[in-house]
């Protein structure tokens, strides 16, 4: 007989000598000054003006100087995408749970997902305004609209792929539809459905400053915009430096949860 | 065929009467053609032949995932005309749910078969003894808390088997179930597949490729023909219960297998 795998992390790792820098773990702290330090030394050297490239110095200055407006359109950019991420992780479940039940209503309404997945959605903007009006609405719908194909289509390939065997093995012992998608279909599905989380919520910002910076009077796209006609690159910058922040906390928020909420998945890739 | 004659139709747990299976329509390939065969209650039946002759036809037929389009399948004394949930299965992938302890993939039955479904709540503990007992029998004591990638590809398919069990079906249906293991670890399931059809009440059909399989597990031997597929004949397996691994090296048990390997070459060539 053979032996089981032993995943045990604690035994794995030896006890650390207690002077050893783990180059590992401070690379991304690291590389991120490392980036700061070239972009600084590039502006110095070229001598190009700050209202074509800002050192980074200048763009934290920036930063502190337009805080109370930086920060509170940074706010209202964070609210409105995620809300328009919620609710697309909302309609992308049901839809993605929709479609990968059943092979008609697949093959009926993927071409349409893809179609419409194709429209750019800045070309969208300009129609949410006319029903919406500017503001914070056409954000939070760009936002949904943009993020929440790659939901859809996860869910419902989690969905597409149960193992044929399962499915049998099941409705040889008088299993419903019902029963599948709930005890093999959705579970199966949840990996795929976390992994899709990381690629929507980035791409729930690229929609709601599209929206912001075409029709809108706050958020970050709309501090930009306007930034940019006054020629204040160095707050321009600094919308770029907080669009950054925002997405690298969601996205490990997001990393966090995947790994928190379908752990086997990860773990059962690493067994032999 | 002297097994059918012996037990007759009365005692069968299946009967297959002149079954036709077509896949894809009225123009699809013809799986199973003129299938006739009788399965008495407490028997293990192997099932044999060359690749593509319908054994897997012949496993979703008896379990009710397909309906034939000519002929009956008739299971415990009712003609088959849905799924029926007497029977357990197994394949030759183990198919355990990832996310589900080794406990919670062999109690999963439990949760869809209508007859335990409703009590599975209130008497889980029962239940969950039950689950361990079994798992006790196949060797896998204590391994329940266990997640199926914790465990072999061999351990996999004896919790496996535990599943195909769980709910007490009358009908066992194996598809190739060690087909992907090492010869020891097959060795070793043979036996734990043996002790399990004599300690319990409950018939087997093993649709398998090897022969030697078959000839050790079986009390007979169906040996199909190529596509469209159909019993071409039924062999008695003459030896003694219980059989132990030595009877491989006996030359009865070698003449048999190789007269059986014969006449698949020979259905084969027929295609």
């Amino acid at each position: 007989m053979s032996t089981v795998t032993e995943n045990n992390a604690v035994a794995a790792t030896p006890p650390k000598p207690a002077f050893r820098i783990n180059w590992i773990k401070l690379a991304p702290v690291l590389y991120t000054i490392g980036l700061f330090v070239l972009w600084e030394l590039a502006v110095i050297i070229s001598g190009l003006p700050h209202t074509v490239l800002p050192a980074p110095s200048r763009v934290f200055q920036a930063i502190v100087q337009y805080w109370s407006p930086i920060w509170k359109n940074s706010l209202q950019t964070f609210y409105t995408t995620t809300l328009g991420f919620l609710i697309a992780v909302v309609a992308g479940m049901a839809i993605g749970l929709l479609i990968g039940w059943s092979r008609a209503i697949y093959a009926g309404l993927y071409p349409i997902m893809v179609g419409f997945n194709a429209i750019p959605k800045v070309a969208l903007v300009p129609i949410l305004v006319i029903w919406f009006g500017i503001g914070t609405v056409p954000a939070v719908l760009t936002a949904f609209l943009i993020s929440f194909f790659p939901i859809v289509v996860n869910v419902a390939t989690g969905l597409a792929t149960i193992e044929p065997e399962t499915e049998d093995v099941l409705r040889a012992l008088g299993a419903k539809k019902m029963d599948i998608m709930l005890k093999v279909g959705i579970p199966r599905s949840m990996p795929y459905f976390f992994g899709s989380l990381k690629v929507a919520i980035t791409l729930a910002f690229v929609g709601s400053v599209i929206s912001e910076t075409v029709a809108s009077n706050n958020g970050l796209g709309n501090m930009m915009a306007s930034a940019q006609s006054q020629f204040n690159v160095p707050l321009v910058f600094a919308g770029l430096i907080m669009l950054a922040v925002e997405g690298i906390a969601m996205y490990a928020l997001m990393a966090w949860l995947e790994r928190r909420m379908t752990g086997w998945a990860h773990r059962s890739s690493m067994a032999a | 065929m002297p097994g059918r004659l012996e037990r007759g139709d009365a005692m069968a747990l299946v009967s297959i009467e002149n079954v036709d299976m077509r896949y894809g329509g009225p123009e699809g390939t013809l799986a199973v053609s003129g299938l006739d065969l009788s399965i008495a209650r407490r028997d293990f039946t192997a099932v044999v032949g060359p690749s593509g002759c319908g054994k897997s036809t012949l496993m979703k037929l008896v379990t009710g995932l397909h309906i034939p389009q000519k002929g009956a399948v008739v299971v415990a004394g009712h003609e088959v005309t849905k799924p029926v949930s007497i029977v357990g299965m197994a394949f030759q992938n183990p198919t355990m749910l990832p996310w589900r302890t080794t406990l919670d993939n062999v109690l999963l039955p439990l949760e869809i078969v209508e007859k335990h479904r409703h009590r599975l709540r209130k008497h889980k503990d029962e239940y969950v003894a039950q689950a361990e007992a079994l798992l006790e029998t196949v060797g896998l004591k204590g391994f329940g808390s266990k997640y199926p990638w914790q465990l072999s590809g061999g351990m996999q398919q004896r919790a496996n088997l535990c599943r195909a069990l769980i709910h007490e079906p009358e009908l066992l249906m194996l598809d190739e179930p060690f087909g992907a293991l090492d010869a020891f670890t097959r060795e070793e399931l043979w036996c734990v597949i043996r002790d399990l059809h004599a300690s319990r009440d409950v018939t087997i059909v093993l649709v398998t490729h090897d022969l030697r399989e078959s000839v050790f597990l079986a009390d007979r031997v169906v040996v199909m023909s190529a596509r469209p597929g159909r019993v071409v004949a039924e062999h008695p397996v003459p030896f003694e219960r219980p059989r132990d691994l030595e009877i491989m090296y006996r030359p009865e048990f070698n003449e048999m297998v190789q007269a059986l390997h014969g006449e698949i070459a020979n259905a084969r060539e027929l295609a």
